[in-house]
């Protein structure tokens, strides 16, 4: 069921367009990441949705009504701000009833609601302190109690989580999945770590200058990005530009690559992008064990880069440079100068669309 | 460097109160003419009780002191919200136009504020005086306030709009008792800025009113009593009082911490 709605949505600052024809669903109950580089117009869109920001254009839904021009403090949100926001001059107790009050909400059912929320985010008892005597992990959390509390119709986080150091952000991220399965609420998640958006998502959308690029599971756009900017900006990608040729392409040195999935006409250029994790790399010199993987190039080994579980190569072929992860679990790792084979699969060889 | 340290502090203060001390003590003493041996009297105090110019513009002074600093902080305060707040056409220019007031020389302003009272028919008296000081101490409010605003973070007010509060609410349960402690500096600034007024207040004070510092001025071209050594000590401690009052309940620095 749809909860939250943007149709056409654009907006300009001045005659700088920052969202431009933005329309998606956002399903009851769902974890949605807007993914993009800063710039890209996710914030933007979030406080759209929040009502912080008037769209020039087109319509923001939440439970089925047109909420484009009513005030923030009418649309029943609940919000986290990057800086946490929390009240200086309250008590966390009041820093979380705060919503509540505002819905005429006082006395004994708000302090039960309150002690409820706190215990949702693993914070009882920290109901006497002011924010400032809380490490920032529990501001987080006190944050997150304060949106939650009034059981909003959508949860925004406004990168909420890149304040933290990167263990507390872990345990966090953990967290977070935990309270929003717990309660149920449809949640948009602002972030630029690509890492954070697949971890955490059940959809994640993708931004670039104004546009969502693409929309969908974590696995699908990992692993079928439709761009260059969506396959680049979800982790290292190699590409391979070709002639199309029946089942495959052609690169400029002769060779084929097969590439299972539609591609363009025959004869047109086209980009295809292959993971790095996916190619495996066979020793010629040591006859290393066949594969069914049908693509194969010959390279040479020209970086090796080793950080304990895994390494990262480079390696060379006819001017193009290949980057590859392998598990560190050879009996002995290739070295700078080997010449080996690159095999992988055709199912990972992913079309692009051609560049906006 | 301890020692010189305690030395320098001990003569700061020694300047700054030891005069005001001894213009108190004087106000005890019985000499007219500021003799010594000192001798304890209470006469200059009864004999300020008989002269009404001087307790009179000393109520003067107290009422503009507090009728200016409740003005001056409201409309200052205002100001300071768009102006940290908001953005508008002309906000630099505007921004940049409330520092010279500050910097020109109160003899300059007093001219300037006679000469074009004079000519609007605004006139003098206790009403010319009120706009004078009122239009004096704002830019000072603007600033003090101005400076509060930069540690109480725009997203506060935001964080409360999320949770319900309309822009009036968030300000008034956030913003405002965060601002408390600048808001109360800047009263007391206003409140300071009126009642050491003298260049201004002795241009627009008429014959029949004016402000304490105009009429100490008029008494001492007379010749000096003690009687106003008595005003002032009684000025003096009831400012102090004031003062000390604020700074227990408004903890300075106490309640706006950044975070």
């Amino acid at each position: 069921m749809t909860n939250v709605e943007v149709r056409s949505i654009a907006k300009n600052y001045g005659s700088v367009p920052v969202l431009t024809d933005i329309s998606t669903d956002f399903t009851q109950g769902s974890f949605t990441s807007l993914l993009g580089p800063s710039g890209s117009g996710k914030t933007t869109l979030l406080r759209i949705i929040a009502g912080f920001i008037i769209p020039d254009q087109g319509n923001v839904a939440i439970g089925g009504n047109d909420v484009t021009r009513m005030p923030v403090w009418a649309r029943n949100i609940g919000m986290v701000f990057q800086s946490y926001a929390l009240f200086p001059h309250m008590t966390v107790n009041e820093n979380v009833a705060f919503g509540l009050a505002r819905r005429g909400i006082k006395g004994e059912e708000s302090r039960k609601q309150v002690e409820r929320a706190l215990e949702l985010v693993r914070l009882p008892g920290f109901g006497d302190r002011k924010p400032k005597q809380l490490s920032g992990g529990q501001q987080q959390r006190v944050a997150l109690a304060r949106a939650i509390v009034t059981k909003p119709s959508v949860l925004l986080l406004d990168e909420p989580l890149s304040a933290l150091d990167r263990r507390l952000r872990q345990e966090m991220q953990v967290e977070l999945i935990r309270i929003q399965k717990e309660s149920g609420l449809t949640t948009i998640f602002v972030t630029h770590d690509q890492e954070e958006a697949l971890t955490l998502s059940d959809k994640v959308a993708i931004l670039d200058r104004g546009r969502i690029v693409q929309i969908g599971a974590p696995t699908e756009v990992y692993e079928r990005p439709k761009t260059r900017f969506a396959a680049e900006f979800l982790g290292d990608t190699n590409f391979l530009t070709g002639t199309v040729v029946a089942g495959g392409i052609r690169l400029a040195n002769g060779s084929t690559v097969a590439v299972d999935a539609p591609l363009p006409a025959t004869g047109s250029e086209a980009t295809v992008a292959v993971r790095p994790e996916k190619i495996v790399i066979r020793d010629v010199a040591r006859g290393g064990k066949d594969t069914d993987r049908s693509n194969r190039v010959s390279a040479t080994i020209s970086s090796s880069v080793y950080a304990g579980t895994a390494l990262t190569y480079e390696a060379a072929f006819d001017g193009l440079s290949f980057k590859i992860f392998a598990q560190n679990s050879d009996a002995r790792p290739h070295s700078v100068g080997d010449v080996v084979e690159l095999t992988w699969s055709p199912l990972h060889t992913v079309p692009l669309e051609a560049a906006a | 460097m301890k020692i010189a340290a305690r030395f320098y502090i001990a003569a700061i203060l020694a300047f700054l109160y030891l005069p005001i001390l001894v213009m108190m003590a004087m106000g005890f003493n019985e000499s007219p003419l500021y003799e010594l041996p000192f001798s304890f009297s209470t006469r200059w105090y009864q004999a300020l009780a008989g002269n009404a110019p001087l307790v009179n513009s000393g109520i003067n002074s107290i009422w503009i002191a507090v009728a200016t600093s409740i003005i001056a902080t409201v409309l200052g305060t205002m100001a300071s919200v768009a102006l940290s707040r908001r953005t508008f056409r002309g906000k630099t220019l505007l921004q940049l136009m409330l520092l010279p007031p500050i910097a020109i020389p109160w003899l300059i302003t007093g001219t300037a504020m006679l000469v074009f009272f004079f000519y609007s028919g605004i006139g003098r008296g206790l009403h010319a005086l009120l706009i004078g000081h009122v239009a004096l101490a704002i830019p000072y409010v603007v600033l003090v306030v101005g400076t509060g605003f930069q540690t109480v973070r725009a997203d506060l007010e935001e964080a409360a709009m999320s949770l319900g509060s309309t822009p009036v609410h968030a300000f008034f349960s956030i913003t405002l008792p965060l601002l408390y402690p600048s808001i109360l500096g800047a009263a007391l600034f206003a409140f300071a800025v009126s009642l050491d007024q003298f260049v201004i207040s002795y241009f627009l004070a008429t014959p029949g009113f004016s402000t304490l510092p105009v009429q100490i001025y008029s008494a001492i071209r007379k010749g000096f009593t003690p009687e106003i050594n008595a005003i002032s000590t009684i000025l003096l401690v009831g400012s102090m009082a004031v003062i000390v009052i604020f700074a227990l309940f408004a903890k300075p620095g106490g309640v706006s911490d950044k975070r």
